[in-house]
């Protein structure tokens, strides 16, 4: 008998164990070739059986050798708990089960010396979401009627883009008495208040991007309905760069600025205007961090489209270029807008942080109008690839932070002046409209999401550590990936579909949440609409407390 | 829900006319209180139509205190008007000691200011004057103008009418505009402020219903104006949307249906003017109103409006005659008081349209 090794890994220090029943196991091998990670392995196990053949106990004994599927051993190739075994073994054979006992956040910091990187979003889950705690609760009842969901038409739009204030908008009236037009205003584009956002086409598998891309252009020219997608940092394919396609798309430029030689080149010739600019100065997941795509991801593909070879792409956590808002302001700003001679909106994403109402008021005072959008991402916004400990511990809920950003607007007579954008967990529970509908009565004038469309698609990852492995490259259903074998298990037009499908869902939503509190367009700023059964967050959102 | 009332008359007309207007819609509202505003004001006030009246409701302390302080900002009283009053026993009316209406000459060093400085200087006497007299409760400015006098009382109309005298029509107490309603705030607090019709600088703003944006909108203007104080019923927010759209940004009326209630989306497209109404929609975004309302309104060159909110969830009808235009909630409150007019010609205005009626009684039909 061999002396035990403390040291060695066993799925005992793992989050996940693979349960196997090899009664049930036919030995198809169908789990081994499924699981991306190589995580279990097909081997063979020294069996040894006792038995007796007379009367009375005169035991034998024999020996065999049994093929088997087992569960590697290792901080590499460990199991994320995906649960792709399961899904393909035909006799219910195979499982993951989680590890309440894991050691593994201990040992493979211990064994790799590094920081452990993951996919996902904050695993942590100490409370209770604050959206759960609010309810809208003030419902038209007698003194006034409630809309018909069905029946009545409803306003659903949001602005993306610069909003002058009334005083400074250039009219003057001609002899009719109708107002004209004397000068340029901001462009201002009137979208669906979901904007699917910012996932790169490194990040995704083309066959992910490609399907959110087919549904974004689907809900816009068949359901009517005017959802953008933002590109994320990464480029987007010139042919859709070249197509009328383009007016759906967001461009968005990070600190990297991945993909933009490829933009700049392409742009003499677009045939239409992209739907916006979106600067990513920050990222709710990691805030303080830049995109991170690992080298394993960087395929062919993206270096061509990126123009890179294949190394780990690390965008810097800052532009390098910028020291300070008033700088970004006149240089980013402007040579953006210029870029598309004022026509395009430009709008500035960053994490939610204690600071974010600084970040607010200095763009809302700033004299020149360019700033066409805060997006504000808090702490629960999910990520291609991050350090773990970025993802667990340092960030900013969402949903007090984008409340101080418009009281910090009302006080001032602000409000709406830069479209407030909201995201960081919201559809966390599946259920988008509410949330959504929630932050705009708390001042928002839209959300943006990226993490609930990967789990449309078939993301089976989840806020308890299941999977998380984007980062890897190894995505088990095809959506982070490049690897083709993994890429072709994603069939991009029933993702288009789910997609399509839950916008039109949400949509009804939407409207049998606007029609009990009477309204027939977006309730921005209501908070009146809402109630919280926590005395807390009543206070600190400034809204009824209700028990 | 409360009823709304308004009589626009080529000759001058005593308010027991809009007492009437509004007695046979009593069922529809509680007959807790009875407010109104005259414009373009006939008998004692005929001759001094160019100079501030002010309306105001006080104690004695509360006189003296608005007194001084007009004085000492160089207002000089040239007339005064107190109502004869009927404090009979078992009259529902919660009575302030007094109702001042008086006229003032402006300060002399206004005498050759501009209009607008001196509409601005009015305004600011009466926000001190509010703001002095909300102390202490020593009374309530309604409105400091020319040509227009204002009456809030709690409690039962009649009662308030046979306190005032205002059932015995005569020819002292006329006007050619009269707008009125029959009840107290029932959503917030009960007090003669919360009352319609409201007023602001020539402006006056009543409505039926009830306006769910309102929190948006007090939000929004409490930062537009100085003026746009109070807020004690959200009605109060279409008279400084109607204020602002019009005397602070200088459109002409049809906007102020397109600020309260923007056409859709998809009706802006394609229009001639999709540019100004999706900046206004944009820019005003705050300022549209949500729910069931009907509006009347008032403007300071006394010509009359109504409109609907953009479901058209509240009633509204439009009677009249050679000499009349009468608005009312319903159309009982027209038939008290023009029982003789071709009912043919009565409107009942659509969601989308501003209904106005000229100094001429011409009545036009405006679609937004």
């Amino acid at each position: 008998m061999e002396a035990m090794k403390v040291q060695n890994v066993t799925p005992n220090d793992l989050y996940w164990k693979v349960r196997y029943d090899a009664s049930r196991c036919t030995l198809c091998g169908s789990c081994v070739a499924t699981c991306s990670f190589r995580a279990i392995e097909a081997k063979v196990e020294r069996r040894r059986m006792v038995f007796s053949e007379s009367e009375f106990p005169e035991p034998k004994q024999r020996f065999s050798a049994v093929p088997v599927i087992m569960q590697v051993r290792s901080i590499k190739n460990y199991c994320r708990g995906c649960g792709s075994c399961e899904k393909v073994c035909p006799n219910d054979a195979i499982r993951p089960e989680r590890n309440p006992d894991t050691r593994h956040p201990v040992v493979t910091r211990c064994l790799g010396g590094d920081s452990i990187k993951r996919g996902g979003r904050k695993n942590l889950e100490a409370t209770s979401r604050t959206l759960d705690r609010i309810r809208v609760g003030r419902i038209s009842q007698m003194t006034d009627p409630s809309l018909d969901a069905q029946r009545h038409t409803f306003d659903l739009l949001a602005p993306f883009g610069r909003i002058l204030p009334p005083k400074k908008l250039p009219f003057s009236l001609d002899d009719l008495g109708q107002l004209k037009t004397d000068a340029l205003t901001p462009p201002v584009r009137w979208i669906y208040p979901v904007i699917i956002g910012d996932m790169s086409i490194g990040a995704l598998s083309w066959r992910m991007w490609e399907a959110v891309a087919m549904a974004t252009a689907y809900l816009n020219e068949v359901c009517g309905i005017p959802v953008r997608m933002c590109s994320g940092e990464g480029g987007v394919p010139v042919r859709l760069l070249k197509s009328r396609y383009l007016k759906y798309m967001i461009l968005q430029i990070a600190s990297g600025h991945f993909g933009w030689n490829r933009i700049v080149k392409a742009m003499p010739h677009m045939v239409e205007d992209p739907a916006g600019i979106l600067i990513k100065i920050g990222q709710g997941a990691k805030p303080g961090d830049g995109g991170l795509l690992q080298a394993n991801k960087v395929a062919e593909h993206i270096q061509a489209i990126r123009g890179v070879p294949k190394a780990d792409l690390l965008s810097p956590p800052n532009h390098q270029g910028l020291y300070s808002i008033e700088e970004s302001v006149q240089k980013m700003f402007l040579s953006f807008n210029a870029a598309f001679k004022f026509r395009v909106p430009v709008a500035i994403k960053v994490a939610a942080s204690a600071t974010s109402v600084s970040v607010y008021n200095n763009l809302v005072r700033d004299p020149y109008n360019i700033v066409g959008g805060l997006f504000l991402d808090g702490i629960d916004g999910g990520t291609g690839a991050a350090h773990e400990v970025s993802l667990d511990h340092t960030g900013h809920p969402i949903v007090s932070k984008l409340r101080d950003c418009y009281l910090a607007a009302t006080a001032q007579g602000r409000q709406g002046q830069i479209p407030l954008w909201a995201a960081g967990g919201l559809g966390k529970t599946g259920d988008l409209a509410a949330d959504a509908f929630k932050m705009i009565a708390l001042g928002a004038n839209g959300v943006f999401t990226g993490k609930l469309i990967l789990q449309m698609a078939g993301c089976v990852g989840n806020d308890q550590g299941r999977c998380n492995a984007c980062n890897t490259g190894l995505c088990p259903v095809g959506i982070t990936t490049q690897e083709p074998a993994l890429v072709h298990r994603l069939d991009p037009e029933r993702v288009a579909q789910n997609i399509v499908n839950y916008f039109l869902a949400m949509d009804q939503e939407f409207k049998k949440l606007m029609a009990p509190i009477g309204n027939s367009s977006l309730p921005v700023g209501r908070s009146d609409a809402l109630v919280a059964t926590d005395k807390g967050v009543a206070d600190k959102l400034q809204i009824q407390y209700v028990c | 829900m409360c009823r709304i009332g308004a009589i626009k008359s080529l000759d001058y007309l005593h308010p027991s006319q809009a007492l009437l207007l509004m007695q046979s819609q009593q069922k529809g509202h509680d007959n807790s209180g009875f407010a109104m505003i005259m414009h373009d004001l006939g008998g004692v006030f005929e001759s001094y139509k160019h100079l501030p009246t002010l309306s105001m409701a006080c104690t004695d302390e509360g006189v003296k205190l608005a007194e001084d302080l007009l004085h000492a900002a160089g207002f000089q009283r040239v007339m005064q008007w107190v109502p004869e009053t009927n404090p009979l026993s078992g009259l529902d009316i919660i009575a302030m000691p007094n109702y001042v209406f008086e006229t003032f000459e402006y300060p002399k060093q206004y005498k050759h200011a501009e209009q607008r400085e001196k509409e601005d200087l009015l305004l600011d006497i009466r926000l001190k004057l509010r703001a002095l007299l909300e102390e202490n409760e020593q009374g309530f400015v309604y409105s400091f103008w020319p040509d227009v006098v204002t009456l809030k009382e709690i409690g039962d109309p009649r009662d308030i009418g046979t306190y005032f005298n205002l059932w015995e029509a005569d020819d002292k107490f006329t006007a050619k505009v009269i707008t009125a309603q029959c009840r107290q705030n029932t959503n917030y607090d009960i007090v003669r402020y919360a009352a319609h019709p409201f007023f602001m600088q020539g402006y006056t703003a009543l409505a039926n219903g009830e306006n769910t944006f309102y929190l948006k909108n007090v939000e929004f203007q409490r930062k537009l104006h100085r003026g746009y104080i109070g807020f004690e019923s959200d009605s109060q927010c279409f008279l400084y949307t109607l204020h602002y759209v019009h005397r602070e940004l200088g459109w002409p009326l049809k906007y102020y249906k397109h600020v309260m209630t923007p056409l859709p989306f998809d009706e802006i497209s394609g229009r001639d003017d999709e540019q100004q109404l999706l900046a206004i929609r944009q820019s005003l975004a705050h300022l549209e109103i949500n729910g069931p309302n009907t509006i009347i309104g008032v403007l300071p060159d006394n010509s009359m409006f109504t409109c609907c909110d953009a479901k058209k969830l509240r009633p509204v009808v439009l009677g009249r005659d050679e000499r009349m235009v009468v608005l009312s909630s319903e159309v009982c409150g027209i038939n008290e008081i023009l029982p003789d007019r071709n009912w043919e010609d009565d409107i009942y205005p659509h969601e989308r349209e501003i209904v106005a009626i000229n100094n001429d009684l011409e009545v036009q039909r405006w679609r937004q």
